[in-house]
């Protein structure tokens, strides 16, 4: 293999991301992927093609071939990948997968089983419809299919958001009071395909490797056998504390889940981003929803609509008290949405008291685009 | 011209659709704007519809996906029109008013009264250019077609001048930088194939765009080419 990787320096992520000095490139949401994955010190990628997906995957092989990861390979299909991603997470080293719409679908059951394995494993998903009929196209409704799966969610509005997630995941994910998987999400096509300037810090620097011996759910190597709940699970005893200890360790996933909440607003500045909360008419959303929303609400501005936009960045943990405030002040919400459920919405309108107030609109789906006009319509009805 | 210009390209998987894009955004942030860049295509094959967007602004941009209402219509093959190959129809649907529609045809296309009708209310500018057989005759391959589709562009437009066309023309076809889809891949290596020299390859596509600029038709909605 011709190994060409430039000496880098090991580095927090916060020297990684607001210290190092940053320069403008005119690149794709996949162009994005690799240069994050550039500076995350990955041990392990394993592969396995997927509209749109594939383009980040190959240019992460690429990297392999460069040396700035260890090891890459394609696997059988996402379900194998999803498992060896996990094997090689256990062995105690820093990975990294991708995979989109009926790849995620696929490979279901190692997601909960990542999260009740407590490993950090950072998988980026690159969203698409779910079939059938057969589509390529961007839509979100993946996502709806993840909420409980115990991993954290992020998602990112656009490619610059999807590079400093993917390098922060890494961060948060590895925090022994965390250890949990975290599915860092972007809009297929929309993020993957689209070519944006964006600003990268230097490539002289990648974040500090991994340490397993810090982990609460040992690595396994040859002194330490296979974590308790592999080596002898629960379920064989199959008594009162077995149970509880299924329980409990269920819960102890969820409580991780919370504990994240502190290192997420340490390094995304929050759960949310919240503009002009005192509008009487709130959009909130997530992904590419936020930037056709933010042209929507500049429009609505000319026509002197005073409209504020919730910015969420993570659908796991998500931001309930945030969300009960801000809908409590509203007179209402709009929620504009890439998928047919609504799940967003849904979410919304479990947390809150005053769900009335939010309108799950617009939605676009199977691949259709939002035009920003379509939510500016939504505001002019909301302010009627 | 406003600040704010939206350019919708639809043409056949294989017609560099999605190149000229790339290399139309590139110049424009070598040239100092902000531009965004987007394809939107079904399974990648040749012949199947393709389209892609560009975006173009002093600020930044927010809005992405499909350009649902374009200042400029570029129309890559007569078949988006006459079959329909397209992910909208009419071919002109959503163009904004006053705005301009660049066809490659070697022959005036048959519209029927009501488009003709529809065109005027717009206050539509229709340009025809022969831009597949400019390229067959001026660089031996048809794949240069999407050049002579830019050549026509900034003839109507000055949207950005050649120098940074050239630049950025250089970076998709010289450089190691760009990334290629496999079947992109395929169709840059014939097009690499037919010139013995990168700077070839550049220097013609680059003729290609100055006679484009030559042969570009104003078509009148009244009363036929002026």
């Amino acid at each position: 293999m011709d190994k060409i990787a430039i000496k880098q320096k090991e580095v927090d992520l916060n020297h990684l991301l607001k210290k190092s000095k940053r320069e403008k490139h005119f690149i794709t949401g996949s162009e994005a992927v690799k240069e994050a994955i550039k500076r995350a010190n990955v041990d392990i990628a394993i592969a396995y093609p997927i509209t749109p997906q594939s383009e980040s995957m190959h240019l992460v092989g690429d990297l392999y071939a460069e040396g700035y990861v260890k090891d890459y390979y394609r696997g059988e299909n996402e379900l194998g990948v999803m498992s060896a991603i996990a094997g090689a997470a256990m062995g105690g080293v820093r990975v990294f997968t991708a995979t989109g719409g009926p790849g995620t679908l696929r490979a279901m059951e190692m997601f909960p089983t990542w999260a009740g394995s407590r490993l950090p494993i950072v998988c980026s998903f690159l969203t698409r419809g779910i079939n059938s009929p057969l589509t390529i196209q961007p839509d979100t409704i993946e996502m709806s299919f993840l909420l409980d799966t115990g991993m954290l969610m992020f998602h990112a509005e656009n490619s610059q958001d999807l590079f400093e997630m993917i390098l922060s995941a890494f961060t948060i994910a590895e925090e022994p009071d965390v250890h949990l998987p975290i599915g860092v999400f972007a809009d297929g096509f929309f993020t993957t395909h689209t070519r944006e300037i964006i600003e990268l810090p230097q490539e002289d620097i990648k974040l500090a490797p991994y340490d397993p011996y810090i982990s609460p759910v040992p690595a396994m190597d040859m002194e330490t056998p296979p974590v308790r709940q592999m080596r002898d699970p629960f379920v064989l005893k199959s008594n009162f504390i077995s149970y509880a200890a299924h329980a409990s360790w269920q819960q102890e996933v969820h409580a991780a889940k919370e504990r994240s909440i502190k290192h997420i607003n340490k390094h995304l500045g929050g759960m949310l981003e919240i503009e002009n909360e005192d509008a009487e008419i709130m959009i909130i959303t997530s992904g590419t929803a936020v930037s056709q929303s933010r042209d929507a609400i500049k429009r609505a501005k000319e026509e002197g609509l005073d409209v504020g936009l919730v910015k969420i960045k993570t659908i796991r943990p998500f931001p309930y008290e945030d969300i009960r405030r801000i809908v409590k002040k509203a007179k209402k919400v709009l929620v504009p949405e890439f998928n047919i459920v609504g799940w967003l919405a849904k979410e919304i309108r479990a947390s809150v008291e005053e769900n009335y107030k939010i309108i799950g609109a617009p939605r676009v789906f199977g691949g259709m685009t939002m035009p920003p006009e379509l939510i500016l319509e939504e505001i002019r009805r909301a302010c009627k | 011209m406003s600040n704010n210009l939206s350019i919708r390209m639809a043409g056949l998987g294989g017609q560099g659709v999605v190149t000229a894009a790339n290399i139309l955004g590139g110049a424009l942030v070598r040239a100092g704007k902000q531009s965004t860049v987007n394809p939107f295509f079904g399974a990648e094959k040749r012949l199947a519809p393709a389209e892609s967007y560009v975006r173009v602004s002093d600020e930044k941009i927010y809005e992405r996906g499909e350009i649902i209402y374009p200042d400029i219509i570029m129309i890559y093959h007569p078949h988006v029109i006459t079959l329909g190959k397209s992910y909208t129809m009419p071919f002109y649907d959503g163009l904004k008013k006053n705005g301009i529609i660049i066809i490659n045809s070697d022959e005036e296309l048959p519209m029927t009264d009501e488009n003709i009708e529809k065109l005027k209310e717009i206050g539509a500018r229709i340009y025809y250019i022969p831009a597949t057989t400019i390229a067959i005759e001026t660089a031996g391959t048809e794949l240069s077609t999407n050049m002579a589709m830019l050549g026509a562009l900034l003839e109507v437009t000055d949207l950005v001048s050649m120098d940074f066309i050239k630049a950025s023309l250089e970076e998709r076809f010289g450089g190691k930088k760009f990334i290629a889809s496999g079947s992109t891949a395929a169709l840059d290596d014939a097009m690499k194939g037919k010139f013995d020299k990168i700077s070839q390859l550049i220097q013609k596509n680059m003729e290609i765009i100055e006679v484009s600029g030559v042969k570009i038709k104003k078509y009148s909605l009244e009363k036929g080419r002026v």
